[in-house]
């Protein structure tokens, strides 16, 4: 253990500055995948079919390792000469993060119960007022909760896209297996944990702040 | 503004026989039209045809004589109050913004919102200052109503719907919820439509209802023409068999009673009022002040032999009822008393009439009969005065 606190100490620096790869390859996934996967949420509350195709292919998705998801995309990307590097890993962070953000915010809006819905249109609130003032803001707790699970999961497989070259903090996990480095391995393992911790924490605050004092329990 | 709707019927696609059948009926302005029946006949369908939640398949609804077909959906929402039984407020709201709903859809400036949302929380009973921050989930099923029915009237509609919006809330608190409604509408007067399945609900609360049966209407009318008057065996059942009982709800105390009873003066001698009692075979007489103020009643065993005024003798009668009270309640308050009346007074404690039992029992004696169960010709009041006549009549 005290390897791992000298080897922090002695390569500070290098840690800073792959935490800070770590994070941005995360935040910009996380970013696309909120932007994508809570439109496609709300979109298959309309469309049942969708639904059902949607959630299935997500499902599908969380079941493929991550290592083999990368070297799927290897050749495909190549073609526009990203077959390595941190698009391919942005791609797959994305797509990991499809299911619980889409199946959240599907499963919250649905929630919603039907009376109040009821009464926003009864009033003469448009289809899109009642979305977006009565069922995203009742929503917003379990998109938050989805969302979390995304960026925890995030940083957790953005370790394994050092593999092909994308940096981050699963470069000293890679290089202390190959260099049986003990305390290189510790240093990445638990400072990939560390922010996957802090990030949860940060998500929680956001997210307390954004929802409605009114939809907290008592 | 009128509500008329012609030869209304929806038929869903699936269903096998239409949800609403060849409705027609007009609802006057100012007016609160109960629709009733059980579950499925399609009481719910047709309201929400009014305010569009549902398409008519075909005939026509107008409101102040403009076919909602013709208006603007979102428009025409927002000009009709809408109540419902699952209450609907928004939980992430606070109370102020539940009841602003509509008037920030409408666009009113701060001031006004605010003015009206204070102005609302103040018709409906509910403290302002206290209310205002509050969220739904920390608001009691009444209360929740409440703000329910003013968001309903936020932006003053003229016409409001409201689907058993009293039906999730406990007996007691219904009953307080009833009449503030009635209350308010009687000074606001608007037009309203109000779903229930409950019969004395719909007695109390409707001016005109509305009996339907599979989707088609069985009777429209006042409460009284149903209790009264009920066209068939369906209606009958529905209103149920004490029915007679029903209408003593209906009847206020000054439709049946009588104006001018007799009575004496707190100075009169008792030797005379004892005479005149004796003449006139009274077991007892009220007697009020020189301002006509009940004071009581002499009987009279107390009378015989006394020397002095019957101010002495009197003894006091404090269970009264006002003219505008119903006959239900009179009649329990006579049973307090083994007189067999009871006395009404108005808040000032002035004599403006009697009731007594006779009169009672032919309002629910008469209803009562089995030959499609008419009142007969009762303008209550004459039936009454007939009765009077060996009692207390001079």
């Amino acid at each position: 253990m005290s390897g791992t606190l000298s080897f922090f100490i002695q390569n500070w620096d290098e840690v800073i500055r792959l935490a800070q790869q770590h994070v941005y390859i995360v935040a910009i996934a996380v970013i696309i995948a909120i932007l994508t996967g809570v439109p496609t949420g709300i979109w298959i509350t309309f469309h049942p079919t969708a639904a059902r195709v949607v959630l299935y292919l997500a499902g599908i998705m969380m079941t493929i390792p991550s290592i083999a998801l990368f070297g799927v995309m290897i050749p495909v990307l190549s073609i526009i000469g990203h077959g390595i590097g941190i698009v391919p890993a942005i791609i797959a962070l994305v797509l990991y993060s499809q299911l619980p953000i889409i199946r959240n915010t599907y499963a919250a809006i649905k929630n919603v119960d039907p009376s109040i819905i009821d009464a926003g249109l009864g009033m003469g609130m448009t289809r899109a007022q009642v979305l977006l003032k009565v069922q995203v803001p009742m929503a917003l707790s379990v998109i938050f909760a989805g969302v979390r699970v995304a960026v925890v999961m995030s940083i957790g497989i953005g370790a394994i896209a050092a593999y092909i070259g994308a940096g981050g903090l699963g470069h000293f996990i890679f290089m202390g297996i190959t260099q049986s480095y003990d305390a290189m391995i510790n240093a990445g393992a638990i400072s990939v944990a560390v922010m996957a911790i802090v990030a949860d924490y940060i998500f929680r605050i956001i997210e307390n702040r954004m929802v409605s004092r009114g939809l907290r329990a008592r | 503004m009128m509500i008329e709707l012609e030869h209304v019927t929806k038929i869903y696609p699936e269903a096998p026989s239409p949800a609403v059948s060849d409705v027609s009926l007009t609802i006057p302005a100012g007016e609160i039209c109960v629709l009733i029946g059980s579950s499925g006949c399609g009481k719910t369908s047709l309201m929400r045809m009014i305010n569009r939640l549902i398409d008519v398949t075909s005939g026509s609804i107008r409101i102040g004589g403009k076919n909602v077909m013709e208006m603007d959906v979102i428009e025409l929402r927002r000009s009709i109050g809408y109540v419902i039984q699952q209450i609907g407020l928004f939980p992430h709201m606070t109370v102020f913004d539940n009841i602003a709903t509509v008037p920030k859809l409408l666009g009113w400036d701060k001031k006004r919102t605010r003015d009206r949302v204070d102005e609302l929380l103040e018709l409906v009973n509910l403290d302002p200052d206290t209310f205002r921050p509050r969220y739904p989930r920390e608001l009691s099923g009444g209360q929740a109503q409440r703000i329910g029915v003013a968001r309903a009237m936020a932006a003053n509609p003229p016409v409001m719907l409201m689907d058993e919006p009293f039906g999730a809330i406990d007996p007691i608190n219904r009953e307080e919820l009833q009449d503030e409604f009635l209350r308010i509408q009687e000074k606001l007067k608007k037009t309203i439509v109000f779903v229930t399945h409950d019969i004395n609900e719909a007695i109390k609360m409707g001016q005109k209802i509305a009996l339907l049966q599979e989707g088609r209407l069985v009777q429209y009318g006042t409460p009284e023409d149903l209790l009264s008057k009920p066209r068939n065996e369906f209606v009958k059942s529905f209103v149920g068999t004490d029915r007679a009982l029903k209408r003593l709800n209906l009847l206020k105390v000054e439709d049946a009673m009588m104006t001018t009873p007799v009575h004496c003066c707190l100075d009169d001698r008792s030797e005379m009022v004892l005479e005149y009692m004796l003449c006139n075979d009274l077991q007892f007489l009220l007697v009020t002040d020189p301002a006509d103020r009940l004071q009581g009643y002499v009987n009279l065993y107390d009378l015989r032999g006394h020397q002095g005024i019957v101010g002495d003798m009197v003894r006091p009668m404090t269970l009264t009822v006002t003219p505008k009270q119903n006959l239900k309640e009179a009649l329990s308050k006579m049973l307090a008393y083994d007189l067999g009346i009871v006395v009404a007074t108005d808040e000032e404690g002035i004599l403006k009439g009697i009731l007594n039992s006779r009169t009672l029992i032919s309002v629910v004696g008469v209803t009562y009969d089995e030959r499609g169960g008419h009142w007969g010709n009762i303008t209550a009041l004459g039936r009454i005065q007939e009765a009077m006549g060996s009692g207390l009549d001079s």
